[in-house]
């Protein structure tokens, strides 16, 4: 018989207020087992914690029940105290009478009585735990970084300045992201390159970093500290390691009309291209969807001209295997598709652009060599509207658009305001905005120069609809401070579109076993307290993959991932989770029912000898788990029919116990 | 295919052709609309108050006997259709609703079972783009307009509240586009055609009406249009009225004269 300490939890009032805490220690003090109950305030506190360590010594308790918040908050550190009074931290267990009880209930006389039940049937449980101990795996000194944007490039070089090797694996053939096509970066307008591209140079030139550009991650095993990574490198046609980078080939290739996508299709680039001047890996690639000589077979007039003899018309996709103690996805963001917004005209006029062709537009390496011209006809604009929140705050229309705010729009459609003043001041800008949002370090300052020094036309009211007529874009708004209709005769409409997370993130999250939002950003482990960590071990979040951010806030995180990836890394051993699966070999079946639904790989199955009670000897199939693998997720004791497979510290037994008690009520 | 109909009252009034032609180019379609025994006016205008029940009886009859027959719920006038397809939504994700408008029909003599929102609401548009099918409506075509320059006219309530209508894209719609296509013409893509023409407000305030039912087919003729054709019989009558400089007819009329069944039937 175990001998059971109990330790309600007030909460201050998050519990107290809706739970009687001191009925509900007194009700369980009767419970079988239970030869000590308390409740307290705040028994996370050090002196909670001490009540508990006493009460174990002074009544040589076997096992403990805290009924408090969730155990995802605090069982580790109740474990702990338990583990500092010698006893096994599996012997705790804790009942949720917060999140899933005085939180959800309004009145007292109900929310007591789901205490007790739920400190009942962790009662129950208790009783019926063993102690555990936890094994030991070793740590792969090695990080996986998916994404070169500059979240991954600051993750990166990061781990590999604390000495770790890191790879990063990034879809396009260059690293830079979407910071690469920007052309000032707010509130200091330095330029984005100027400052983004020594840093890609430095991931290029650092040792401990490899960079598998043109490349995606397929698959992902294993768990914390032993990843084990698939990675495609898809075929570009050009030897890498023999290419210089000349661009020879990318002046000669006769295929001239493919869309180059670093100007979002605002001019053409040949079929074996390099993104951009400043590209890392400067080495050129060929896109398989538009070569004459990958499609037909007859062209190779890059073979001819290259001189290093760098390409390969026969290159195949390749695949790599490699092992990493920890994996940072840095996947970005994309503005959404301006498809169904077709009241602003996106599809019906070359002059109505987004945000981010805006920006290619007014950079030196852009495709007007940054003068500021329509795409339409190439003449100078002079009567600029720019739409904020397009697809931001969009709660009438979920389907068209996104809830929440994209952060970045109001200070760069200010930026982009200012310097269109600034360059060109025969020029009317209006920005029509629902909110100006300008909360950082010298943020707001910049937007109010946009206004009193620059002139900008800041008007509080939605775009309704922009009509194309003639080669004007007339402009039907709402000045809502003015409470009348403005009509607009525009040159060019700028739309700032919302962000959204890259295709990407959806696969990739399934394949790492990370959670996401219902936006498919990636979740964080705590929104507050663990903001770079994914609630799943080794995992950890760098950039927007996370979250709308600009470029200070995303490098602070990238630092911030990167630190906790060397506190992994730095490790020799990770202390294992002994809750996993263990099966029953005199009860399995060998059916392999348990092998098909483990996410994870760790059952296999082998034929062994069984001595049998006739005194003959028989070879069975059997499984057996690998726990260094198993994640304790429990889908193969639901899946096995025979009852061999039981996780350790969720039994089978335990389980029952705990809905027994509960339904004992 | 044998589908039920719903006319509505105007098009036994002023909008006599959208309903005749509507009849002649089904026929040539192969496409027999039969009206239930009795109808009522569907009120014209969908009343959001929540709480208003009785006016929106006579399009849940209409449902009903479409349900009963197992066809779906066919109409041309763009009000009507406005009306009973919000009509219908209503029934279908508004519970409190559908229960008390079902205790109002279980009063009545021969009370019906009660409905839930089965039947499909189709504008005829809808019933050519999706249960006949553009291809088909090609075959059949006779006179095809070749040269002529169209300008569809939508009106606000063919197409709005979107998400309830579902017909297209409200901002930029082209299911009338893609039908003049087919049948020879050439469509006119202009800014105003999702445009509301003033509607209602023609009772008490013409000029507003009048500025904006010229700023409509002002948009349409600058945009080279010969014509424009509509769905509804008050936009029709708020741009003829305000002296609309191009012809404006229902797209029953565009599309009988391209089957070849429009002289047939002119003298009826």
């Amino acid at each position: 018989m175990q001998r059971i300490g109990v330790f309600v939890c007030h909460c201050g009032t998050n519990i107290a207020g809706t739970v009687d805490v001191v009925a509900v220690a007194e009700a369980l003090k009767n419970e079988p087992g239970v030869v000590h109950s308390a409740e307290y305030q705040y028994m996370c506190s050090q002196a909670g914690q001490d009540l508990i360590k006493a009460a174990i010594k002074e009544h040589n308790l076997s096992g403990i029940v805290v009924c408090s918040c969730s155990p995802r908050m605090h069982e580790a550190t109740f474990r702990k105290t338990a583990a500092a009074a010698g006893l096994n931290p599996y012997m705790v267990e804790i009942a949720n009478i917060r999140e899933q009880c005085s939180w959800i209930h309004k009145d007292m006389a109900s929310g007591t009585e789901k205490a007790i039940i739920l400190g009942k049937a962790a009662i129950a449980k208790v009783n019926l735990n063993t102690p555990l101990t936890p094994g030991e795996s070793p740590v792969t000194k090695r990080a996986l970084v998916i994404g070169g944007g500059i979240a991954g490039i600051q993750t990166a070089l990061d781990i590999a300045d604390a000495g770790f090797p890191v790879d990063i694996v990034e879809t396009k053939p260059t690293i830079g992201g979407k910071m690469a096509q920007l052309d000032k970066t707010f509130p200091t307008l330095d330029c984005a390159a100027c400052i983004l591209t020594p840093k890609m140079v430095d991931v290029a030139q650092n040792e401990k970093i490899r960079i598998f550009s043109y490349s995606e991650v397929v698959d992902v095993r294993g768990f914390v500290g032993n990843f084990d990574v698939t990675i495609k490198k898809r075929a570009r046609y050009v030897k890498e390691d023999i290419c210089t980078g000349c661009g020879l080939c990318t002046e000669k290739c006769p295929q001239k009309k493919v869309p180059n996508e670093f100007n979002l299709g605002m001019d053409n680039r040949r079929a074996i291209y390099i993104p951009f001047a400043q590209a890392v890996p400067k080495v050129a690639t060929i896109d398989a969807d538009y070569c004459t000589m990958l499609k037909t077979g007859k062209c190779g007039v890059c073979a001819k001209v290259c001189t290093a003899g760098a390409i390969d018309y026969e290159a195949k996709d390749e695949f790599i295997e490699e092992k990493y103690g920890a994996v940072v996805v840095a996947t970005g963001f994309n503005p959404i598709s301006m498809d169904k917004f077709d009241e602003f005209a996106y599809n019906q006029s070359k002059d109505v652009i987004t945000s981010l062709e805006f920006e290619r537009l007014t950079n030196a390496a852009g495709p007007t060599a940054g003068k500021l011209l329509r795409p339409s006809d190439g003449e100078h604009p002079h009567t600029i509207v720019f739409v904020q929140c397009v697809g931001s705050r969009c709660e009438a229309c979920a389907e068209k658009g996104k809830e929440y705010c994209s952060k970045i729009c109001c200070m760069y459609t200010a930026k982009h305001a200012m310097l269109t003043r600034d360059k060109y001041p025969d020029t009317d800008v209006y920005v029509f905005y629902i909110d100006v949002r300008t909360p950082g370090k010298a943020f707001d300052e910049f937007y109010r120069r946009a206004v009193e020094e620059y002139g900008v036309h800041y008007i509080k009211g939605m775009v309704g609809k922009v009509s194309p007529e003639g080669n004007k874009l007339k402009v039907q708004a709402s000045d809502l401070i003015a409470g009348k209709q403005l009509h607009i005769d525009a040159d060019l409409v700028v739309l700032a579109a919302a962000i959204e997370p890259d295709k990407s993130a959806r696969g990739l999250a399934t394949m790492l076993t990370a959670s996401m939002d219902t936006n498919d950003f990636f979740t964080e482990a705590h929104p507050k307290l663990r903001p770079v960590e994914s609630p799943t071990a080794g995992v950890f979040l760098s950039g927007t993959c996370q979250g709308p951010k600009d470029i200070p806030e995303t490098v602070s995180q990238a630092g911030a991932a990167a630190s906790k990836v060397i506190g992994l890394l730095c490790k020799d051993k990770l202390t294992g989770n002994p809750c996993v699966a263990q099966s029953d070999e005199m009860m399995c079946n060998g059916c392999s029912s348990c092998e098909r639904v483990c996410p994870y790989g760790a059952i296999t199955y082998s034929d062994k000898e069984f001595r049998m009670p006739d005194r003959t000897t028989k070879i069975r199939r059997v499984a057996s788990v690998n726990p260094a693998v198993c994640q304790g997720c429990g889908a193969c004791t639901v899946a096995c029919p025979s009852g061999a497979m039981d996780l350790n510290g969720f039994k089978n037994n335990q389980i029952m116990a705990e809905v027994d008690a509960i339904c004992k009520m | 295919m044998k589908v039920t109909y719903f006319p509505g009252c105007t098009l036994r009034t002023k909008a006599k052709e959208l309903d005749r032609y509507a009849h002649a180019a089904c026929n040539a379609l192969g496409v027999e609309l039969v009206e239930p025994d009795t109808w009522q006016c569907c009120g014209g205008v969908f009343s959001y108050a929540k709480d208003e029940i009785a006016s929106k009886l006579p399009s849940v009859r209409a449902l009903i006997d479409a349900r009963d027959k197992n066809e779906p719920l066919v109409t041309v006038c763009s009000a009507c259709h406005n009306v009973i397809k919000q009509t219908n939504h209503q029934i279908k994700t508004d519970a409190d609703f559908a229960f008390r408008m079902n205790n109002y029909l279980a009063q009545e003599k021969d009370a019906p079972a009660p409905y839930n929102g089965e039947t499909k609401v189709l504008h005829l548009l809808e019933l050519i783009r999706d249960e006949i099918g553009f291809d088909k409506v090609a075959e059949k075509v006779q006179k095809p307009l070749t040269g002529k320059k169209i300008a569809a006219y939508y009106g606000c309530l063919l197409l709005r509240p979107s998400k309830t209508m579902q017909m297209d894209d409200p901002e930029n719609p082209k299911i009338i586009e893609d039908l003049i296509r087919v049948l020879g013409g050439e469509p006119v893509i202009y800014p105003a055609r999702n445009e509301c023409c003033g509607g209602y407000i023609a009772l008490e305030d013409a000029e507003s009406a009048k500025k904006r039912s010229n700023s409509i087919s002002d948009s349409a003729a600058a945009h080279g249009a010969d014509m424009i054709i509509t769905a509804c019989p008050l936009c029709r009558y708020n741009l003829i009225k305000n002296g609309s400089k191009l012809p404006v007819v229902y797209f029953t009329e565009l599309l009988a004269e391209a089957l070849g069944v429009k002289e047939d039937n002119d003298g009826e």
